[in-house]
């Protein structure tokens, strides 16, 4: 980690949906990051002006290039340009990564459980890649949570992973639009729903949560109510400041 | 100046004032937290205030709500870079709970129920810097920023302002508290843009 601003190549862009897509930054010296770090990302306009930004890494690695997963608000200051006008070959600033505590290492032992809601699973995707990429044969499953399929980000690589890797299991929820094969109509995720589709309370698994706020908090509560130990669940906020961010 | 990144205007709100560097301002009050928020009835609650010699000061909620109560009104800025302008709260101005407290440490580890810390200078919680608050805009703090009551320290990162607060442990050292401890700043402040370490 580091608190200095550094110079990052845009490598490389892919769209992930119709307003997002994942940016790959190679920056010199840098030693990959931990699954779940973020990093600040600043813009300087021709006059000076500068905008700081914070994106979670969606990568996982020990090399110099990292990937983040930018998705476009509307109104938004920095993701509209990130999303739309950043061309590889570009540079930027950035710094860090950043983080230790929303974090997950190889060395962890305990069963993950990972619960998105929409770009929520940007973290959480990093912490599948380093799992996949380690010896840890620890369970994941994760719980993603989506508006429609069109909304989902790394579709393919899950689509492929929760086929073939022995050690993650996916499901999702749909709360506006589902595929047309669905076996449910979409609604909001329920306590009910949620506690049926993620590992059990005991052995407890290390549970991460992220997505807006109230989807975050909602989660949390119901984790909590349902006997799942308050310290073993860890969170992140997304989207806490009424869509300037 | 950094890299030009041509094409980019953005939205020039770093010309007020009262932001300190790379902040933006925001109208509504994200919520930030490490997990889940804790359930503290007003009657369980108590609030403490620890020695080096071993001392032990407490308040219980009704003893907290018979001391002056203060109005505050204060900027407050979140190391995540947004800043929230003109904040209105309620509490007790922490020069009044230290009144009886002899000590010569200089910092203090606060501590949340939930087993949140953070690590505070004691010159930064006195002489009218910091506050106990438990009202928030006229209304009762919700639970979900703090509630029933939150350390307020407007003049640093918002993560010193621990919210369930519980109590302070004076020190003779500074001790990392939970985000100094996982990456950020061992003090805090907005204005020397003090975000990690």
């Amino acid at each position: 980690m580091s608190p200095l601003w550094r110079i990052a190549d845009v490598v490389s862009g892919v769209p992930e949906t119709e307003t997002s897509r994942t940016i790959g930054l190679r920056v010199e010296g840098l030693m990959g990051n931990l699954a779940g770090q973020h990093v600040d990302i600043r813009l300087t306009a021709d006059d000076g002006y500068s905008a700081v930004r914070s994106y979670s890494v969606a990568t996982a690695g020990m090399d110099e290039i990292i990937g983040i997963t930018v998705d476009e608000l509307a109104n938004g200051e920095v993701s509209p340009y990130l999303v739309r006008d950043l061309a590889v070959g570009d540079q930027l600033e950035i710094r860090g990564p950043v983080g230790g505590w929303f974090v997950w290492r190889p060395t962890d032992t305990n069963p993950v459980q990972l619960i998105a809601g929409g770009s929520g699973i940007v973290p959480l995707m990093s912490m599948i890649r380093a799992h996949e990429a380690s010896e840890n044969t620890a369970q994941f499953r994760l719980l993603y949570s989506l508006k429609s399929p069109e909304a989902g980000f790394y579709r393919e690589e899950l689509l492929t992973l929760s086929r073939e890797s022995p050690k993650l299991t996916v499901d999702y929820v749909y709360t506006r639009k589902a595929p047309s094969d669905w076996q449910t109509a979409p609604k909001r995720l329920t306590a009910d729903v949620l506690l049926a589709s993620i590992l059990p309370a005991d052995p407890t698994p290390d549970t991460y949560i992220c997505g807006q706020t109230v989807f975050v908090e909602t989660v949390a509560e119901w984790l909590v109510q349902a006997g799942y130990p308050a310290a073993s669940i860890k969170t992140e906020r997304f989207g806490g400041t009424g869509g300037t961010r | 100046m950094g890299i030009i990144s041509s094409g980019f205007h953005g939205k020039r709100q770093t010309g007020n004032p009262a932001l300190p560097p790379g902040q933006y301002e925001t109208g509504s009050f994200p919520v930030l937290t490490a997990g889940p928020a804790p359930h503290i009835p007003a009657e369980n609650w108590e609030f403490f205030i620890t020695t080096e010699a071993g001392q032990r000061h407490a308040w219980s909620w009704d003893a907290f709500m018979d001391l002056p109560q203060v109005e505050i009104r204060t900027d407050i800025h979140c190391v995540t870079s947004w800043s929230r302008l003109g904040t209105s709260w309620r509490g007790v101005s922490l020069d009044t709970l230290f009144e009886d407290v002899e000590s010569s440490c200089e910092f203090a580890t606060a501590h949340s129920y939930g087993g949140y810390t953070t690590n505070i200078p004691l010159p930064d919680l006195l002489d009218g810097r910091a506050w106990l608050a438990w009202e928030f805009d006229g209304e009762p703090l919700e639970r979900a920023h703090g509630g029933p009551a939150r350390l307020l320290v407007p003049h640093l990162y918002f993560w010193k302002s621990a919210k369930w607060i519980n109590g302070l442990e004076l020190t003779q050292g500074d001790i990392p508290g939970f985000w100094e401890s996982n990456g950020y700043h061992i003090h805090g402040d907005p204005w020397r843009e003090e975000r990690y370490s």
